[in-house]
């Protein structure tokens, strides 16, 4: 007769066997297509960032062509080498690279480090998994526990100085509606410039560290009404995440290819009024 | 009517495979019913468990082509055309067909610290609708298990099972650490002891979820981003330091001291 | 011969839902060994299908109500065969034992000033539902289950429970049963036994139940020894979901007309004016104006009448699609998608907007559902005494839908929540008590755990028998045909004659495969449980001459006054188990003492 003290529960069966037959996946509809578009789409922005970064040239439009445009790859442009009118009036003599990979290392931070970004590369560079119950490329596992994935937790201070950067392509956006020569103007290039500005604020407030910060973190929203209210403004952006970094990202390229083309002479930034 | 082909698997902890089922197709029919067809009269030993046949007990999980589905509310007009199959949860061992042992969810249950509030005043408790809102959410979940068996951190990597909670188990923990007027602590559990850093918020439990919970988003990075608060802020370490607020190790918040 | 493991514990609670756990809860705290069995998986049980909320008269809402006024609307609703007794104390204990879940962690929606909001639901006066959204019955079992795990309750998950064990004194000592995953047997010893088994529904066509609501606890009680009341009283929920087939049987909640939703023949008519008794005629609005003026004003305006109690609402249905007046598929309409805004519907019936839109593509914010009278909720059951939930036979006590006498004849929304609760904890201190001033230890004996499993195994020795799942479906064929909403004696008569054949064909029963979950042996373990209370139900139907509550007898259209005074009672005496006859006699109510009876008698 057994008693209470050793009447056991089903303990954790480690090793068992497992239904279904030993396959990567019983998915027959095109579960591979999602990863494929979003490694495609991250490893050709992987690829022109990098060439437009380290191309140190075209990424300002000056007075000569009456316009102030800059690409954002490059603002704020730091260094002795920035062409001038690019810089903001004091630089750093010591950097002797391109001064996009100095200023690169914020959004590029940023968006490695983002919750969204790591569901996207997780899946569809790294495999891990491809895409739901589709077997995992790796054999083993010690997702976001060590070095370096465990760094994944600094996502927060990305986002502050995300937030600097953000300030400064604003005022990148306003100066560029003052064509030197001109007077005030509404150009193709000031509007290209202003809606990456916006997409770029978009995807920081509707990242999941502001909504933390704004008032997730609270235990009681209704001991702190200011932040319950903050936090009910950006929850709807946080659900839309997704789409303003994958728009954000596209536009922030197409801007530093527009100011670029107007840079080296491609064509002219037509003036609208 | 024209015809259905059901693939089920057939087998238990020896083995098993796929068999094949052709029946009459019956308008408004969800897999259930079929399954329950096939068992009336061709397969009577065909083992399958449900309950409540509403998406309300979370018992029927399965994977239906290869997706993790409650079979109560897959409805058959809305699967593509062709044979359709039905596997039993892969993250967890089999019992037979489609029947399979979640005993590791409940030891899992067993280590998250209960909710622990203060004293009841006398005129009770007194909480905001918008304080409750959130573990509400969380308290939708009908433990249909879907989330864990999706989770590719123990589906593909079952050595992880013995330290790591799971989606269902980090709702949990969120909807406790939200809860206004719990007066635990789970921060450094959960990041010591339930392995919320192994996940790598992939989404596919957000994705499989029949009570569309938004686990990652309202869950798990909450979660994270307290675990942040707790461990991985240079500007909130330095207030401890100064505050002399001693952090509390997993134990202490088990034992469910308040702070 | 055949093994089987065994346990000892103070006390095993059989079931589950919320009942079960309740008991299991106080048992537990009380420091005692305690044991819980359930036939699914823990958490699954049928509790999770309540939607509407547990009635409690707090007063959050509405300052005017009190466990009085509870009180009366229950003993009303139940037509006045409740035991009175169990109706006080589960009006006067319900409010602690909602304020006793929020302790132990459950959100229940609040009101402005942070209290437990309340809703309006039909039969109850004042708006009483503590609620969380449509799913309070899940945020009930999970709270309990959380608390249950935190106490360390052993739990032996998909065992199913055959038989009880009785001692040479007649006490039941413990029970035999089998693990479904492997089809091993199992026998506990107890000095206590709860019963908390849940419903009978699985034996009606037409039914909200599970597969579990086989009435296992009823007909383990029987074969005991123990009394059942009041079989008769089955509650037909009058808002089954009649269409499309993969949701038939499903509930509407009452909350879809407590929040506006009406019902209308197929001419449109919002046909339950001509059906107000003229019991409920003085505090029920005549002109849809005033119902529709109700949810905003209850004090001006009388409630309206598609909010009466729910066998008028069945009733109602029922002589309306019989007059030719019901939609195709044999039901009315439920209409809340004319009257409310698609944001409103879907923030107070969330789950069941998200449930008809996935199940059978329903938009219920756009279209009328059509709905029906389905199998819900046993009112009758084990008889107990009201304040330890004792059975008749020592050793035994029971809670929840297997007791009987709380709802009497009709059992109100709401109260099976609370009932679990009042009920379940009550239960659980009178089997404490008992396992505490039992003197020896239980002994198991051999030779009945052997038989019940003999007797269990011969489906799977036998070759080219009945089908149990065909035989299942011609028992639920008999019960809704014969046994259903409206009975005559003679239909009555042929469903005996009927169950009289199914019970020797079950003796032939032959079942392929292993024990090993396999659910058609599942099934032949769960048709006797079936087959007695199918009995059992027939004979009580057959015996109330006259329409009261859940029961409606064609030939007896009306109330007997005389039959307002008894319960009929049913047991095996001498002979017992699944083949023995049961007998049935009526006998008198508990009396109810003249500080109560004066509440009936002040106008309202």
């Amino acid at each position: 007769m057994t008693t209470v003290d050793d009447a056991t529960v089903t303990p954790v069966v480690l090793g068992g066997t497992r239904g279904g037959p030993d396959v990567p996946t019983l998915r027959r509809d095109r579960w591979w297509l999602q990863p494929l578009v979003s490694a495609s789409v991250l490893i050709a922005f992987v690829v022109y960032a990098t060439w437009a970064a380290f191309a140190n040239k075209d990424y300002y439009v000056g007075a000569a062509a009456h316009r102030d445009l800059i690409s954002p790859f490059y603002s704020p442009c730091l260094t002795a080498s920035c062409v001038p009118g690019s810089h903001p009036g004091f630089y750093l003599t010591w950097w002797e690279i391109s001064p996009a990979i100095l200023i690169l290392i914020v959004p590029l931070g940023f968006r490695l480090t983002c919750y969204y970004y790591r569901r996207a590369y997780y899946r569809s560079i790294w495999l891990s998994p491809p895409n739901c119950s589709v077997a995992d490329a790796h054999g083993s596992y010690s997702g976001e526990t060590r070095f370096p994935l465990i760094l994944q937790n600094v996502h927060r201070w990305f986002f502050y100085l995300g937030l600097a950067l953000n300030v400064i392509l604003t005022i990148d956006a306003v100066v560029s509606y003052g064509e030197p020569g001109v007077g005030v103007g509404v150009s193709v290039g000031s509007l290209v410039l202003t809606a990456n500005a916006a997409l770029l604020w978009l995807y920081s407030l509707s990242c999941h560290s502001c909504r933390h910060l704004c008032g997730g973190q609270v235990r009681r929203f209704s001991d702190h009404p200011i932040r319950y209210r903050l936090w009910k403004l950006v929850t709807p952006l946080n659900a839309n995440h997704m789409k303003f970094a994958w728009a954000s990202l596209v536009f922030v390229a197409l801007t530093d290819l527009y100011v670029r083309l107007v840079a080296s002479g491609a064509f002219h930034d037509p003036r609208l009024f | 009517m024209s015809d259905v082909t059901m693939r089920i698997w057939r087998g238990d902890p020896a083995g098993g495979d796929f068999e094949e089922y052709a029946l009459e197709a019956q308008e408004g029919e969800v897999v259930l019913d079929v399954v329950h067809r096939i068992q009336a009269t061709q397969a009577p030993d065909l083992a399958c468990r449900w309950n409540c046949k509403a998406g309300k007990c979370g018992s029927c999980s399965a994977e239906i082509n290869g997706t993790p589905r409650l079979m109560c509310m897959t409805r058959m007009d809305q699967l593509p055309e062709g044979p359709v199959t039905v596997a039993p949860m892969r993250t967890f061992p089999v019992v037979r067909d489609l029947v399979t042992d979640v005993s590791f969810n409940y030891e899992v249950a067993k280590r998250i610290p209960a909710f622990e509030p203060p004293a009841r005043p006398a005129e009770g408790y007194r909480m905001q609708q918008i304080d409750v809102e959130r573990g509400q959410e969380f308290r939708k979940c009908i433990e249909c298990f879907m989330c864990q068996n999706v989770c590719h951190v123990i589906r593909d990597h079952e050595e992880n099972k013995p330290h790591y909670a799971g989606p269902r188990f980090f709702i949990r923990l969120a909807e406790l650490e939200t809860h206004p007027l719990d007066t635990n602590d789970r921060r450094e559990l959960v990041r010591q002891r339930m392995g919320l850093g192994l996940c790598n918020i992939t989404k596919c439990c957000t994705e499989v979820c029949p009570e569309h919970i938004k686990i990652t988003d309202n869950g798990i990075i909450p979660m994270k981003e307290r675990v942040v608060d707790a461990s991985y802020d240079p500007v909130g370490w330095l207030g401890r330091k100064i505050m002399r607020r001693p952090k509390r190790s997993p134990e202490e918040a088990a034992a469910g001291s308040s702070s | 011969m055949v093994d089987y493991e065994t346990h000892d514990y103070d006390v095993i609670v059989i079931g589950a839902g919320g009942a079960g756990l309740r008991a299991a809860v106080e048992a537990k705290e009380r420091g005692l060994r305690t044991a819980l069995v359930c036939k699914s998986l823990l958490g699954k049980a049928h509790t999770v299908m309540a939607e509407g909320g547990v009635a409690a008269a707090m007063g959050n809402v509405w300052p005017e109500d009190n466990w009085q006024v509870h009180f009366r609307d229950t003993m009303r609703g139940g037509k006045m065969l409740n035991n009175w007794r169990m109706a006080q104390l589960h009006a006067q204990e319900a409010p602690d034992r909602v304020y006793e879940l929020e302790a132990w962690g459950a959100l229940f929606d609040r009101t402005t000033d942070g209290r437990i909001t309340q809703r309006d639901f039909g039969g109850h006066r004042y708006a009483r539902l503590a609620h969380v959204g449509d799913r309070t019955g899940l945020e009930l079992i999970r709270t309990l289950q959380q608390r249950a795990v935190h106490l360390g309750i052993d739990v032996f998950m998909e065992c199913k429970v055959l038989r009880l064990l009785t001692d040479d004194d007649g006490r039941v000592s413990g029970a035999v049963g089998y693990w479904r995953p492997t089809g091993e047997f199992i026998a506990f010893t107890a000095k206590a036994t709860v019963l908390a088994t849940g419903s009978i529904g699985k034996s009606w066509a037409y039914t909200s139940n599970s597969w579990e609501s086989t009435g296992d606890g009823h007909a383990m009680a029987v074969w005991a020894g123990a009394d059942v009341i009041d079989m008769e009283c089955v509650q037909f929920h009058p808002t089954g979901m009649v269409w499309p087939l993969s949701v038939r049987g499903l509930l509407v909640t009452e909350g879809v007309r407590g929040d506006g939703g009406v019902l209308r023949n197929s001419e449109g008519t919002r046909f339950m004016f001509d059906y107000v008794a003229p019991m409920f005629r003085a505090e029920t609005a005549e002109t849809e104006e005033e119902a529709d003026a109700w949810y905003e004003d209850h004090i001006n305006n009388r409630r309206t009448p598609d909010l009466l109690p729910r066998d008028e609402v069945a009733r109602a249905i029922n002589s309306e699609v019989k007059a030719g007046r019901g939609t195709p598929h044999g039901g009315v309409f439920l209409d809340i998608a004319s009257r409310r805004t698609p944001e409103y519907i879907r923030r107070r019936l969330p789950s069941m907007y998200h449930q008809f839109m996935e199940l059978a593509g329903v938009d219920i914010t756009a279209e009328p559902m059509e709905v029906g009278p389905t199998c819900h909720y046993m009112m009758g059951g084990i008889r107990v005494d009201a304040d330890t939930e004792a059975a008749t036979v020592p050793g035994l006590f029971a809670a929840g839908e297997v007791a009987g006498g709380m709802h009497g004849s009709n059992r109100l929304g709401g109260n099976s929540l609370s009932d679990l609760l009042v009920f379940g904890r009550r239960a659980g201190i009178g089997a404490a008590d008992f396992a505490e001033g039992r003197t020896g230890s239980p002994q198991l004996d051999d030779g009945q755990a052997s038989a019940v499993i003999a007797a269990a195994l011969e489906p799977l020795g036998r070759d080219g028998g009945e089908n149990p799942y065909q035989l299942h479906h011609d028992l639920q064929q008999t019960m809704q045909s014969l046994v259903g909403i409206i009975r005559t004696g003679p239909e009555l008569e042929q469903a005996l004659e009927k169950l009289g054949e199914l019970r020797q064909r079950a003796d032939k029963i032959s079942v392929d495969g292993g024990r090993a979950y396999n659910p058609g042996w599942n099934m032949a373990t769960d048709l006797p449980s079936m087959l007695t209370v199918s009995t059992a139900v027939t004979q009580g139907a057959l015996h109330r001459r006259e329409s009261r509550g859940g029961h409606t007898r064609e030939d007896f259209p009306t109330a007997d006054p005389e039959l307002g005074k008894v319960n009929f009672v049913q047991r095996q005496r001498v002979e017992r188990g699944p083949d023995a006859p049961i007998e049935i006699g009526p006998e008198p109510l508990p009396q109810m003492p003249p500080e109560l009876t004066v509440l009936f008698e002040e106008a309202h």
